[in-house]
């Protein structure tokens, strides 16, 4: 690690050493806190610490000022050891107003750090929050660490000379409280400096005066007796595996990884989409890649996107859609007709809270059956489920593989949390990856539309342009030998099993399922999938050293299944899996393996805590009253 | 539209090897002789054309045509074309489509291809009524239409296909009829040439569901007055004899019918068809019987500078020549990164 920042040691006292800090910044929308915790989690990592981030948005996009519902906060989980979770409950909350407080005060660890801007706790403020009297004095605080600072005022001194005025001044706020956070935990102001320089080039003036509130904010940590006698912390470097790194959000991975899915196929990409919460950062990020060969479409609905995608796929590039959970509804028949013609898919589902419009903004995990089961008729793909921000690179590059190498539909889960938060990523060296390209059919000599290979049982893929292989295709039922119209009763039983065939056989071509954690004869293993990777490992991990017998297994295929999964499950007294959903995995498992698979179900927008997963394995391994 | 190949291909060259399932008498058939017609005449290498339809009796039509076909699902042809086209401009899509299929379930990807102006040809083959599903009425059914859907007469009032079309920004419509097998071959060569969506109503009978509805229209004996040939730089005359014309008032801004030689009309003051006008191909395409005649041919004509194919291959080429980050190692390394 480069630039650890210079611990000062402050007043001749020493910087009380921390192994893990969750902060939570919060504030209203138009208070920048999503910027402030990310320039935050970019200090972090530079200075070596592991760090896990959960940007929790408000629903509305600018509601009134200082209410409760339009509180935005930014969580982060830093430390000096390995770090897989935004953290259970923050020791560090940092409320820009009563309404931020009001919100996030429940969280906040007992005992835990509050500081506040006192400035924003006068009447109107403190009733538009719903507050009858304020925390500050009548004692609703007590059970915490409190650092009351009129920041409203010190910032305005702050930036006096830059001849802003009030309100422009008061947005530099979220930079001074930024400036102590730095001081608070040692941390190198330079670049965020450096950032700020960047953001306003053309506006000098801006530029400087959030700098100067970001030194004011530091200097103060500095200068000012703060209670309790905080001097500071410093969490020490985590044991990081060498190589190069860069922060990656979930969203911005998962399009580098449809990318070069797509160049490792060889094909140039076809992404078309809709705009929905939380899947349109896919959009965004990959409508600024075009030069390498993507084209993006953003058409009038998510029906015409997929429809978009499957023509181009017809057309013989790698079409790609994507969607949250209600324009996956909308696409149903588009892609069923896409495993009845058989071309290649990937169709990408940010999954978001409830049914119909649900809760946009928070995380869930429930669209499982939606895409395992959710068509009509009998009418299988592949379904591949990423982890976390990092993981989504090698989902989407694996999602690309399978559709190209079987012309199926894959379905790529990712959720609202995956996508918005960021972590540390060693950046991958992409020359390792193993190319999958593809050959177009082009040989006439018998050929048909559904000629198969016999060993993956895919059909041929013959584009338009090809001389001599002009043919039809549509989702009427088609003959199994020539491609024709076919109402045959015997052929339509063939034709339904080959293309469940086909996708059972894709698990001869996905790696056996592995533990993450523990042993194969272990007393219980909890499975799971998707973005609660981070909870259950750390809590595997926790009740591993507490010397409970316990595994992890964690699933990338989530259809079809891991060959040995049945087996490897079998092995244990106990199955747990825990899911943002009300089971449904554990359904699907137990349909699969006749298995006594117990559900450990959340759904309140909200990720899993690791003490929940703790608590659960301590009850299963406990017994009963323990 | 594309370049023309050496072979010369004939009508029967385009006919497929699948028996024709449509009732006999549909005129279905009749628009698959003409299509056939006006592929072989345009000359396009068959594996470089692409039909996509979407269902309907009417959306069976790739099966029978000897190119690449693609059959897809109820109303989203003009989508699944919208890609084929974007994926390889080098293609020549045709899409098939009836009046319900395109303007009940994909009234709205209809409009978005019409407005994005994508280099394809769309076909609509208005019945005004349902066949595939057995009868009920469709958006273009005229008030009172009894159908199973309908037993006390519809009450939607109908759309008029063409009017829409120019409504939403379509370069080229034009409007043709099942029988017309002199004319329709002509219309869809001068769809293909132009640039851009082409967008043709051809009246289409339905011999069992709603037969001889266009009667009104197309019955020999009074075709002539109930039909205008529309062609451009020519005056808008019809009539057995010719000796009908349309004027345009313009106090009112409306079109009336005159007679030649009846209270001093001369062909000087017959209005002459000119396809790049918008204002004319609006109402040309709103005429309707019994008041006027039915506006038969290109109504409008008018090429953008760019189709949307072409301005979507231009900002990759521009994308690929002005990046900055061109591989995916320089991309997972751009921003910010560190070593540990
Ligand atoms: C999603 C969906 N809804 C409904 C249908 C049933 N359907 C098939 S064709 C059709 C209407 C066809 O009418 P039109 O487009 O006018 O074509 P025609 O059969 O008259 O040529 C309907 C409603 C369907 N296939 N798919
Ligand atoms: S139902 Fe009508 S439109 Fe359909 S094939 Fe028969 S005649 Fe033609």
């Amino acid at each position: 690690m480069s630039n650890t920042a210079e611990i000062i040691e402050p007043r001749g006292g020493k910087r009380e050493v921390l192994e893990s800090v969750v902060v939570r910044f919060a504030g209203d929308s138009g208070d920048g806190m999503q910027l402030t915790g990310s320039q935050f989690t970019h200090s972090t990592a530079l200075t070596g610490n592991d760090l896990a981030t959960f940007p929790d948005f408000p629903a509305e996009i600018r509601a009134p000022a200082g209410t409760t519902f339009g509180v935005s906060a930014f969580q982060i989980n830093f430390g000096g050891r390995e770090i897989l979770t935004a953290g259970d409950q923050p020791d560090v909350l940092v409320a820009m107003n009563p309404a931020a407080l009001k919100v996030n005060l429940d969280g906040l660890r007992d005992g835990g750090l509050v500081i506040v801007d006192a400035g924003t706790f006068k009447d109107r403020d403190l009733r538009k929050a719903g507050y009858d009297s304020n925390p500050l004095e009548d004692g609703s605080l007590d059970g915490y660490e409190v650092i009351e600072i009129d920041v409203s005022r010190l910032v305005l001194e702050a930036v006096k000379e830059f001849g802003l005025g009030n309100k422009d001044g008061l947005r530099c706020k979220n930079m001074w409280l930024l400036g102590l956070i730095y001081w608070l935990y040692g941390r190198d102001r330079q670049p965020s400096i450096d950032w700020l320089e960047d953001k306003f080039k053309s506006k000098p003036e801006t530029a400087a005066a959030n700098i100067a509130a970001l030194n004011a904010g530091h200097a103060y940590g500095e200068t000012v007796e703060l209670p309790g006698e905080i001097l500071g912390y410093q969490v020490p470097q985590a044991k990081i595996e060498p190589g190069r790194y860069r922060n990656v959000a979930g969203a911005e991975a998962l399009a580098w990884g449809l990318v070069a899915g797509a160049q490792l196929a060889e094909l140039p990409m076809f992404f078309g989409s809709y705009p929905i919460t939380p899947a349109s950062s896919l959009l965004h990020t990959l409508s600024r890649l075009k030069q390498f060969g993507i084209t993006t479409f953003q058409a009038e609905d998510e029906i015409a996107a997929v429809c978009s995608a499957i023509g181009a796929s017809y057309a013989g590039q790698l079409g790609i859609t994507s969607s949250s959970g209600p324009g996956i509804a909308l696409k149903t028949e588009a892609i069923g007709l896409a495993i009845m013609v058989e071309l290649p898919l990937v169709v990408v589902n940010s999954q978001r809270a409830g049914p119909s419009t649900g809760m946009p903004t928070k995380t869930e995990q429930s669209d499982l059956y939606q895409a395992v089961y959710g068509r009509n008729a009998d009418s299988p793909l592949v379904v591949v489920a990423a982890h976390g921000p990092g993981d989504c690179f090698d989902a989407a590059i694996e999602a690309c593989r399978l559709a190209v190498k079987f012309m199926t539909p894959v379905m790529l889960l990712t959720d609202g949390y995956i996508a918005n938060a960021a972590e540390p990523w060693q950046i991958p060296d992409f020359s390792t990856y193993e190319k999958f390209p593809v050959k177009f059919h082009e040989k006439a000599e018998g050929f048909s539309p559904y000629l198969r290979d016999k060993e993956t049982l895919a059909r041929a893929w013959a584009v338009p342009g090809t001389p001599e292989l002009m043919h039809r295709i549509g989702g009427i039922e088609k003959d199994y030998d020539s491609g024709h119209i076919s109402y045959d009763a015997m052929n339509h039983q063939r034709m339904t099993d080959v293309r469940h065939d086909k996708i059972a056989r894709v698990a001869d071509f996905i790696p056996e399922q592995a533990l993450e954690q523990g042993e194969a004869d272990d007393d219980l293993v909890i499975i799971g999938w998707g973005s609660t990777f981070g909870a259950i490992s750390r809590a595997v991990s926790n009740m591993r050293e507490q010397g409970y017998k316990v595994a992890h297994a964690h699933l990338r295929h989530i259809w079809p299944l891991p060959r040995n999964l049945g087996d490897l499950l079998r092995g244990f007294d106990k199955v747990i899996c825990p899911e943002l959903n009300t089971g449904q995995l554990s359904t699907v498992l137990r349909a699969e393996y006749v298995l006594d698979v117990e559900p450990l179900t959340k759904v309140q927008g909200q990720p899993f805590k690791i003490r929940e997963i703790e608590a659960a394995i301590r009850r299963a391994l406990d017994g009963e009253g323990a | 539209m594309n370049e023309q190949t050496a072979i010369k291909l004939t009508p029967k060259d385009f006919a497929t090897d699948q028996e024709v399932r449509w009732c006999p008498g549909c005129g279905d058939y009749a628009i698959l002789k003409g299509v056939q017609k006006a592929l072989a005449d345009i000359g396009t290498p068959r594996e470089k054309t692409v039909f996509v339809s979407g269902i309907g009796c009417a959306a069976r039509f790739p099966y029978y045509i000897e190119t690449y076909g693609f059959h897809t699902i109820h109303g989203r042809a003009p989508a699944f074309a919208t890609g084929i086209k974007l994926s390889n401009p080098e293609l020549d899509v045709w899409i098939v489509s009836g009046d319900g299929d395109a303007l009940s379930i994909g009234g709205n990807h209809v409009m978005h291809m019409l407005r994005r102006n994508v280099d394809v040809n769309f076909l609509l083959f208005n019945n005004e009524i349902y066949g595939l599903t057995k009868g009920q009425a469709s958006p273009t059914s005229r008030l009172g239409t009894r159908s199973p859907s309908t037993p006390a007469g519809s009450i939607d009032a109908p759309l008029s296909a063409c009017v829409m079309a120019l409504g939403v920004g379509a370069r080229f419509v034009a409007r043709g009829i099942d029988r017309g097998q002199k004319e329709l071959p002509g219309i869809l060569q001068q769809a293909h040439a132009h640039k851009g969506t082409s967008f043709v109503e051809i009246l289409q009978n339905c011999i069992v569901y709603n037969d001889e509805v266009f009667g009104d229209i197309t019955d020999k004996a009074i075709a002539g007055d109930a039909q205008i040939h529309v062609r451009h730089g020519e005056p808008l005359l019809f009539g057995k004899d010719n000796d009908k014309g349309l004027r345009l008032d313009p106090k009112t801004l409306k079109l009336s019918v005159a007679e030649l030689g009846k209270d001093g009309v001369t062909e000087d003051d017959i209005l002459v068809h000119d396809q790049t006008n918008h204002m004319l191909a609006q109402m040309l395409a709103a005429m309707d019987r019994p008041d006027f005649p039915v506006a038969i041919g290109v109504l409008y004509d008018n090429p953008a500078d760019k189709t949307y194919d072409a301005a979507v291959s231009e900002q990759l080429q521009v994308a690929k020549s002005s990046a900055k980050i061109n591989s995916i190692e320089e991309l997972l390394n751009s921003g910010s990164t560190w070593t540990v």
